[in-house]
């Protein structure tokens, strides 16, 4: 008990300067409180003079220079952050033809099974082409461009990673991609000049020739430009066909090299080799739509010559001329069975054709543009050598908007009459404003 | 197939013996950044700029020159915000060159040290050519100069640590010069205060905010569309009560509007240099203001 007592009375002491000064001092705080509470009202209503007269003058806020740079605004957060840029194409046409268009063809060269011809007639709804891209990591980009089609299929146009971290002029691509060969195969639809491809390409390649494969390309540390390229895949795609084996399976070769000559004029030239193979390659379709038993097997060799010159002497106004000289070998055995009997036969055959395009932006808005086709397949009759001519006009509200007319007379078909055609047609661009190849 | 082979290992040879110690190798999408470029980097940079003034940036396309020039850049200077969007990033993915891919040190924007102007709170392609990160057409303004300079110079100086001595120097020379400069031009451009003026496009915004000008109307209806026989007749009524002193054009620009306007409105169309090179006067960031100030300080008088 003696020791309990002077606790509490020490309890109590040690008590006695907190409790009394606190009661002492209420009022203090109250005051002192009220205080602050008048401070920061004065304040906020400072800040808020501020920021109208702020608002009142505009962008005022910006003249006075940051003392170090502002942060980018921020991007979008959560799972969204990573999206990939997103752009779709939509396209579609209005034909018109002197003569059916199911049984066009082209006179001597055999069916190239790609999207070629001028389509149906009346309206038709074009490829919408849906492109995702976007950095993989700091090693690699990727994209893909998927295609929906008006028969309601949806078709990979393009898949591919390419490096983005490779010095010394080196990237490689792969997966399905189009090949790098001659000018206009690189190209994507929404951004030729005409309507549909050269006939050549329609003969050689069914319109464009997609690899499915790798691509090593390497530009020279020169102020010409000067960049080679090397393909190799699997043969899917007309020329050539898959095979059942390993390996390469159809190489490509290019060489592009290009330059300025003064302030307005550019140009790129270019050379290319295809070295393809192809088995039981179809000759097509019987009248019912059975294929044929007829089909070529063996190698199919192609040398490209490509060129485009463009002089812009303003920014409203540029002239391009572009031309190719396409040249394919096959040189195999052919089955041929007009009568039911397959006959095998030593096949041999040299075919090519050209084109030349000239497309004249003559105002902020308007482009027209003459294109001349011309093909020989090989053989010494004279129908067999196809050629057209094309007229087009377009008209480019923006840089998304494309509303174009075309008009051809084409003389493809093997009996030698000529077809005239006319498409309108529109091209919209949406979502993510893309870069363009020269 | 030996030939194009023997190229092929002739070049490669070339490319490696490339004279290591040589000038930095940059690549200014403007001509304004070449020479801010030059000015910051003197005899230590060798710079190729991609575009000339009489040129509309947004709308250049990859030519293969510029490819190869991407190629061999150690470091690219671009606007950014949008600018180049058409063809700079088909010139980087191109160039199979690290050094200048978005993110490295050889890839620099100068609105990275800026804050822009008309950033929009809402983006639709229906308002014409929006910029969604705000106005990049900065170099009318010369305290973006001054804050691009800062950078710029830092970045020259991360690039050859070894030379940041020589590029904190130029820089410092070049500050003093430039303040000298804006102080001049500040005292010089005062009777431009608040002078009702029409621009063409939003890309001479940066000037009229930093002279104060009071810009009435645009040529453009919406930014990058050019304008109607309509939309200039309601121009013209709209103008005819509180007409402009001036209608200030760029140098790239088509004139037939602004001199249809002008001839309605009786007020001046003033030609501007907009890029460094784009009148015979603007021959360097120096005079490309000089020039500007003394065309608009002519028409107003």
């Amino acid at each position: 008990m003696m020791s309990f007592r002077p606790m509490v009375a020490l309890l109590a002491l040690s008590m006695l300067p907190a409790v009394a000064p606190a009661a002492d001092d209420v009022a203090a705080l109250r005051a002192e409180l009220q205080e602050l509470k008048s401070d920061y009202g004065a304040r906020v209503d400072a800040l808020e003079a501020r920021i109208q007269q702020l608002e009142s003058s505009g962008q005022a806020a910006a003249a006075l220079p940051p003392p170090e740079p502002s942060p980018p605004p921020a991007p979008a957060g959560g799972a969204n952050a990573f999206n990939p840029a997103i752009s779709l194409i939509l396209g579609g046409s209005y034909t018109s033809t002197s003569r059916d268009p199911s049984d066009w063809n082209i006179a001597g060269f055999p069916p190239s099974g790609g999207e070629v011809g001028p389509g149906e007639r009346s309206f038709n709804l074009g490829e919408s082409e849906l492109t995702l891209s976007a950095s993989i990591d700091p090693y690699f980009s990727g994209v893909l461009t998927a295609a929906i089609t008006g028969e309601n299929e949806i078709e990979v146009e393009e898949a591919y990673f390419r490096t983005t971290a490779l010095q010394n002029g080196l990237s490689v691509k792969g997966g399905r991609f189009l090949s790098g060969f001659g000018y206009l195969n690189e190209v994507h639809a929404h951004a030729w000049d005409f309507v549909d491809q050269p006939l050549v390409y329609q003969a050689l390649f069914g319109g464009q020739f997609k690899q499915n494969g790798v691509q090593l390309k390497w530009l020279a540390p020169t102020d010409l430009f000067m960049e080679f390229g090397a393909e190799a895949g699997n043969g899917d795609g007309f020329p050539s066909t898959r095979r059942a084996r390993n390996g390469l399976n159809g190489v490509t070769l290019f060489a592009h090299v290009g330059g300025d000559i003064g302030d307005d004029t550019s140009w790129r030239a270019g050379a290319s080799w295809l070295d393809q193979h192809a088995e039981d390659r179809s000759a097509g379709e019987d009248a019912v739509g059975d294929p044929l038993l007829e089909g070529f097997t063996g190698d199919s060799r192609t040398w490209v010559a490509d060129a485009v010159f463009k002089w812009a002497p303003s920014p409203r106004r540029q002239l391009k001329v572009q031309g190719e000289y396409l040249h394919r070998d096959e040189d195999g055995t052919f089955v041929f069975d007009p009568a039911g009997i397959a006959t095998l036969a030593n096949y041999r055959n040299a075919q090519s054709g050209w084109y030349l395009q000239s497309v004249y932006q003559f105002a902020a808005r308007w482009r027209a543009g003459i294109r001349y086709d011309s093909l020989d397949s090989g053989s010494d009759t004279a129908e067999l050598h196809p050629d057209r001519l094309s007229l087009m006009l377009d008209w480019n509200p923006s840089e998304f908007s494309r509303l174009r007319a075309q008009y051809d007379w084409d003389n493809a078909r093997d009996d030698g009459e000529q077809d005239r055609i006319l498409r309108l047609q529109y091209i919209y661009g949406i979502g993510a404003h893309g870069a363009h190849k020269y | 197939m030996k030939n194009p082979i023997r190229i092929l290992i002739v070049l490669l040879a070339m490319g490696g013996a490339w004279p290591a110690q040589a000038a930095l190798k940059v690549l200014a999408t403007t001509s304004d950044w070449g020479a801010l470029v030059t000015e910051l980097g003197g005899e230590r940079v060798n710079v190729y700029v991609a575009t000339n003034a009489l040129q509309d940036v947004h709308r250049v396309e990859a030519k293969p020159s510029l490819v190869a020039r991407a190629r061999t850049a150690d470091l690219l200077v671009a606007t950014g915000a949008e600018l180049e969007i058409g063809w700079l990033p088909v010139l980087v993915q191109e160039s199979g060159n690290a050094h200048i891919q978005p993110g490295a040190p050889g890839y620099f924007e100068v609105v990275s040290a800026l804050r822009l102007l008309e950033v929009p709170t809402k983006v639709d392609r229906s308002m014409g050519d929006i910029h969604p990160l705000g106005n990049p057409h900065v170099q009318l303004d010369p305290h973006n100069i001054a804050l691009i300079a800062h950078a710029l110079s830092a970045r020259l100086a991360q690039l050859e640590p070894a030379q940041a001595a020589y590029y904190a120097q130029r820089e410092k020379d070049f500050d003093t010069r430039w303040s000298a400069a804006i102080a001049r031009w500040e005292a010089k451009a005062v009777p431009l205060k608040g002078v009702p003026v029409v621009i063409m496009h939003r890309d001479q915004a940066y000037l009229c905010h930093w002279l104060g000008l009071n810009e009435i109307a645009s040529i453009e209806p919406k930014p990058g569309v050019p304008p109607t026989a309509a939309y200039l007749g309601q121009l013209v009524s709209k103008l005819t009560g509180s007409p402009p002193r001036v209608i200030m054009i760029n140098a790239y620009n088509d004139a037939k509007a602004a001199n249809w306007l002008s001839e309605r409105v009786h007020a001046p169309v003033v030609t501007l240099p907009f890029s460094v090179g784009g009148t015979p006067a603007a021959k360097d960031l120096f005079g490309l203001f000089d020039d500007s100030l003394d065309k608009l300080l002519a028409a107003v008088k």
